[in-house]
């Protein structure tokens, strides 16, 4: 029994230094970007919210925000738009080339993003979208369809196929049987899967940074480039941006915590057998 | 169990097509074909005749390329086992659930959600030479020359562990909490002992989620990108191999090259994975002999 104790405290210990150690890194963020100026002190002499609109102005935050939520909103829609079809089938329905389709969907989520991002950046500059809005959303596209349905696929897998039947039986037609019995019950599904794909959107940098031009680039995209150009800006306005990029993130978070659970938000391993 | 609540008809008639066409052509135009693409664009070298083999001859002759898979693997390798081991340590040990689990996972999923690009800002700031830890460390006296965490090495370790850990040990609190407790009691009532449990019951169990782990993490972090240039150097001693294709890409503007390195890339992740698969292969036929008879 003791060593079970002991073992546990080293759990607790490990997981609270790292949670100490995280809290340290975005609570130090949130402290410079509120420092009038910061140097080698455990705090900041003075406390200033010029820097929110040093970078509001700056950075001409009004506009890359207007463009991430544009690129973020469009990428929900579409994903979920052509995504919701595709979920319902293979949940439903079994044909000889669907573990392959299944593989086809999940390799965009498997294969690292720098990796295909480049040919896709070759495809898309030779088309002439590339550096420009619509290519953002194409591109970030790409990993979000599969991942809209591979969220929504375990919801309509825990529909019952008896509810459909019995719609058809009383004479529904197909385009009732979707509007008025999988649409309502579907609910839960669409909201998890946009805000997930929500939250990855605004979040994604690999693929939004490899497609952005000028006026195309997302706020983490703005947020990199003016971290790797270091020094030109002062620190407090760039963390300040960093500041405002997170409220937009956790806001997203907390809501759609609200309908999974933690251990959802990664990827689906199947379970071992029972 | 899934199968039971499926449609028995197996053929895919006109809707099922309609409905899935969208995506997948989707799917097929946006990542299948650019993809190819790549691979055909990375043997049309910019100078130098049509279909040559100049740009991979190029990257494996200049030490300054292929270099970076050298120190790409370094960054990779020692992380991966490093993520997947202390995940599974922890997992394996939460898998009946602890106190303030819901809280603890929720905090975890933050660095997920919030990206490397913050985190590596964050990392800059709090392990800095006049970031917190040092500061804490310097006045505590347990050292007396700030230490040097970020714009190397360690820095690039720092995120991408702070990023893939959380994941990792999601994933398998996941996988782990879903093996059948009444298993364990089992081998418990036969005598086995905790560490007979976890090596002869639990272990061949968790093995194939802790290699899809792995696999998932090494090579997430193979492709490391944004740490390596903000938290790294990317100039030197953390120059990975998507910093070389983004270079060729960006920089010089040389698609067909870039690609090249892509392929290049994609090449040393997919062999990485056919390694683990074979790997777990063997450790299953290991594992089987030692269980006996499942």
């Amino acid at each position: 029994m003791t060593r079970g104790r002991t073992w546990q405290l080293v759990i607790y210990v490990f997981l609270l230094g790292f949670i100490v150690n995280l809290a340290g890194i975005v609570s130090h963020v949130v402290v410079s970007s509120f420092a009038k100026r910061w140097f080698g002190k455990p705090l900041p002499p003075a406390f200033t919210t010029d820097w929110f609109t040093y970078a509001w102005t700056n950075f001409e935050l009004g506009q890359v925000l207007l463009i991430t939520l544009f690129i973020a909103l469009a990428v929900v829609f579409i994903a979920l738009v052509i995504g919701f079809p595709a979920a319902y089938i293979l949940a439903r329905r079994n044909f000889r080339v669907k573990p392959i389709l299944m593989l086809l969907y999940f390799l965009p989520l498997l294969i690292p993003q720098m990796t295909y991002g480049i040919p896709l950046a070759t495809t898309l500059y030779k088309f002439g979208v590339g550096g420009t809005v619509p290519g953002v959303i194409l591109a970030v596209l790409v990993p979000m369809v599969p991942l809209a349905v591979f969220i929504l696929l375990p919801f309509f897998e825990q529909i019952s196929l008896n509810l459909e039947w019995s719609a058809q039986m009383l004479g529904a037609t197909r385009m009732q049987i979707f509007r008025r019995v999988l649409l309502p019950l579907m609910v839960p599904g669409i909201l998890t899967a946009g805000l997930l794909v929500l939250v990855n959107t605004i979040s994604n940098f690999e693929l939004a940074f490899l497609m952005a031009g000028g006026g195309s680039q997302t706020l983490v995209v703005a947020l990199y480039y003016n971290v790797f150009a270091g020094g030109v800006r002062p620190v407090y306005s760039i963390d300040a941006m960093a500041v405002i990029y997170m409220v937009m993130v956790m806001s997203v978070l907390l809501v759609a915590l609200r309908f999974v659970r933690p251990t959802q938000m990664v990827f689906r391993l199947d379970q071992p057998r029972r | 169990m899934a199968r039971a609540r499926t449609d028995e008809r197996s053929e895919l008639d006109l809707v099922a097509i309609l409905c899935l066409a969208p995506s997948l052509l989707y799917v097929i135009c946006m990542f299948v074909y650019p993809f190819l693409y790549g691979v055909y664009a990375s043997l049309q070298p910019v100078k130098g005749p049509a279909w040559s083999l100049k740009n991979y001859i190029s990257f494996f002759t200049d030490a300054y390329q292929y270099k970076t898979i050298v120190t790409t693997f370094e960054l990779a390798l020692p992380n991966s086992i490093a993520v997947v081991l202390l995940g599974l340590f922890f997992a394996y040990n939460m898998r009946r659930g602890i106190w303030a689990e819901r809280t603890i996972t929720t905090i975890l999923v933050l660095p997920i959600s919030l990206g490397v690009v913050f985190l590596s800002e964050g990392i800059l700031g709090f392990y800095g030479t006049n970031g917190w830890l040092n500061q804490m460390l310097l006045g505590a006296g347990l050292i007396h020359e700030p230490l040097e965490l970020t714009h190397n090495f360690i820095g690039v370790i720092l995120s991408l562990f702070m990023q893939n850990f959380p994941f990792c040990f999601l994933m398998l609190l996941g996988y782990i909490s879903g093996i059948d407790p009444s298993l364990e009691s089992s081998a418990r009532m036969l005598g086995a002992g905790p560490w007979t449990i976890f090596r002869r019951v639990m272990l061949p169990l968790i093995a194939p989620g802790l290699v899809i782990a792995f696999a998932l993490v090494f090579v997430m972090s193979f492709a490391v990108f944004p740490s390596a240039v903000m938290v790294g150097q990317p100039a030197g001693s953390t120059r990975s191999i998507s910093i070389a294709a983004y270079q060729q890409a960006f920089e010089q503007y040389d698609m067909s090259y870039a690609s090249a390195i892509a392929v290049i890339m994609g090449l040393c992740q997919l062999l990485a994975l056919i390694v683990i698969v074979l790997v777990r292969k063997r450790m299953t036929i290991a594992t089987t002999m030692g269980v006996g008879k499942r």
